[in-house]
């Protein structure tokens, strides 16, 4: 929506001289391709068993090793990029949509609607998020399109106090004011005065919540009920790892090192565009 | 103070207050019982001829942007009537005040806040074309382009975002978006206070060029006196909520009645006519939660008696066609 703007385009270029948020988003780019197209980066089949090539080292063969059925760490790692991005997108789109229409109805209606739908946020960020997820997979049958859903209608009250926080001064603005004596209905404001200009702070916390729902995903992977074996995942990896930990270093080392600096990615890259879009910071 | 009691001349005028009250309520604190009301608006009338300008004049604080803004129904009154074009106005809802809001249009101060950064200047300036389906596209890209040249702006202009110009010319896209519906009535709120004084010239000479060409009334806002005699056909003087003297501006200017638009006159040299001493008020403008008994004025007035302290002066006819609100005009 903005991205042709003169407005974004100076976000991005402020954007892209902060060296760490550039860093961020190289990181980012190239786990997004590391998910887009597993060809590019190993040729290995990440479910091919070979018993005779159990727990090896990296080697020339295995760059990364193989676990404890023979299969090679790397492309079960490469694969298992896929499942992370996957839950990280759907699981903060969710959330980013739930807490857009909340948190516009809560800051453009006000009064009552307000004060019932930020109760609710209050309410559901009362429940420890983690034990809520574990409690729901735990009377649903633990799958990706579960823990997608899950993580992403648990996590969409920071959006939601958010937009409504924006909307709430944006429609005190003269331009809402002016969009209104010139006739223009309530949709027409939310949607092409008030949206717009809310965006900016949604994607920081879309980024950084990109990173959360993977730390989410790795998690209850690690502890078995999140993505499930034979689908390869950096948590269900690192839970084969644990087991080897002392002697097979690589099959905890490699997946690990995924989660963080992707992970680190996403929180770097966020915190960029929030710099890149903070007014204060302007002319720097 | 024996002169006809004030009564806005309703037939004819395109604009017309009657009586007008506006409080906003005020928390003091979380535990805070008291129902507290700034009385922002109390008991305002006036009228705008079509096609002249009635300047508003008054400190900050004292309710003019309210008014200005209940005047073309951007805020709702409390009580009394708002008569626009003949129309009563000041319960109209849906529809019918979508229609009658193509007639009146407002020009803000601030020229940052009052264009919407993420939307094309020509978008910005066709909106009101768009949403009562007048034009769009191609022709709507158009006719912004030869609005935004009558304003002064280069044709171009309506391709860029409004973070791309001065303060002077957003004022200038914020006026053709105030005139894009060809309106009757425009309110400008001290459209030019946040301008350099070169800038405010070229803008007050625009709105009066699109006045003339137009046939637009204009409720010019401003605390600003020259801007105010620059403008204004009559003026209302304003203080805390109340008008407190109404007038041809050329009298008024001439020979204030009331004693605070005397000592407004004397604080800017060379403004009033008759050489006059500066009359230096003290004290701050009070509260308008709790606004002083009788007359407003009387905290600070270096006229006040016992009675200014007791009973509140109605706007009274104190010289042809001229009205004071004062026991002593």
């Amino acid at each position: 929506m903005n991205g042709s703007t003169g407005m974004g385009r100076n976000i991005a270029r402020r954007l892209l001289r902060n060296r760490l948020a550039a860093a961020g988003g190289l990181v980012v780019v190239f786990f997004f391709l590391v998910a887009a197209v597993p060809a590019l980066f190993t040729s290995q089949n990440p479910d091919r068993i070979d018993v005779a090539n159990i727990l090896r080292p990296p080697s020339a063969a295995h760059p990364l090793g193989t676990d404890d059925l023979g299969r090679d760490v790397l492309a079960r790692v490469v694969y298992g990029a896929r499942v992370s991005m996957k839950v990280g997108f759907v699981a903060v789109g969710i959330a980013t949509s739930i807490g857009l229409v909340l948190g516009l109805l809560a800051g453009f209606h006000g009064g009552r609607v307000d004060a019932v739908l930020m109760r609710f946020v209050d309410i559901m960020l009362c429940f420890p998020t983690f034990f809520l997820i574990l409690a729901a997979i735990a009377f649903l049958s633990p799958s990706i399109v579960i823990i997608m859903a899950v993580i992403g209608l648990t996590g969409w009250m920071g959006v939601a106090r958010l937009v409504r926080a924006e909307t709430l001064s944006l429609k005190e603005r003269d331009f809402v004011a002016a969009a209104r004596a010139q006739g223009a209905g309530t949709l027409r404001i939310v949607f092409r005065h008030i949206l717009p200009n809310a965006l900016a702070p949604v994607l920081v916390a879309a980024t950084l919540g990109v990173a959360g729902a993977i730390l989410t995903e790795s998690a209850l992977s690690f502890l078995g009920i999140g993505v499930q074996p034979p689908t390869p995942s950096w948590g269900n990896i690192l839970t084969v790892g644990k087991n080897y930990i002392e002697f097979a270093w690589w099959l905890s080392l490699f997946p690990g090192l995924a989660i963080l600096v992707t992970v680190l990615g996403y929180n770097l890259l966020g915190e960029g565009i929030r710099d890149a879009v903070d007014p204060r910071l302007k002319g720097r | 103070m024996t002169g006809v009691i004030y009564r806005p001349e309703t037939d004819g005028a395109l604009l017309a207050m009657v009586n007008v009250y506006k409080t906003f309520p005020v928390r003091k604190s979380f535990f805070s019982r008291e129902d507290l009301r700034v009385r922002a608006v109390d008991g305002v009338s006036l009228t705008v001829p079509p096609g002249k300008t009635l300047g508003l004049v008054g400190e900050s604080g004292c309710g003019k942007t309210t008014l200005a803004r209940l005047a073309i129904r951007l805020l709702d009154p409390d009580s009394g009537s708002i008569r626009f074009d003949g129309d009563d106005i000041t319960r109209m809802e849906g529809e019918a005040l979508r229609v009658t809001r193509r007639q009146m249009q407002i020009v803000f101060q601030d020229p940052y806040s009052s264009l919407n950064p993420r939307m094309k200047v020509r978008d910005i300036v066709g909106e009101g074309w768009l949403v009562h389906g007048l034009a769009k596209g191609k022709e709507l890209r158009e006719r912004a382009e030869r609005l935004l040249v009558r304003v002064g702006m280069p044709a171009e202009a309506g391709g860029k975002y409004p973070h791309e110009f001065s303060g002077g010319q957003r004022q200038r896209i914020g006026i053709a978006r105030a005139i894009a519906l060809s309106p009757k009535l425009v309110v400008a709120d001290e459209p030019v206070s946040a301008l350099d004084v070169s800038v405010q010239a070229q803008i007050l000479n625009l709105l009066k060029d699109i006045q003339e060409e137009y046939g637009i009334a204009y409720l010019f806002v401003s605390h600003d006196l020259r801007v105010i005699r620059h403008v204004s056909d009559a003026v209302a003087v304003m203080y805390l909520g109340k008008v407190m003297e109404t007038g041809p501006a050329r009298d008024l200017f001439r020979e204030p009645l009331h004693p605070y638009t005397r000592s407004l006159l004397s604080a800017v040299p060379m403004l009033g006519d008759a050489p006059s001493e500066r009359i230096v008020l003290s004290g701050e403008i009070p509260s308008p939660i709790a606004p002083p008994p009788g007359c407003r004025f009387h905290t600070r007035c270096f006229m006040a008696e016992k009675v200014c302290a007791e009973v509140c002066p109605l706007l009274r006819e104190a010289a042809p066609g001229r009205y004071a609100a004062c026991h002593f005009a």
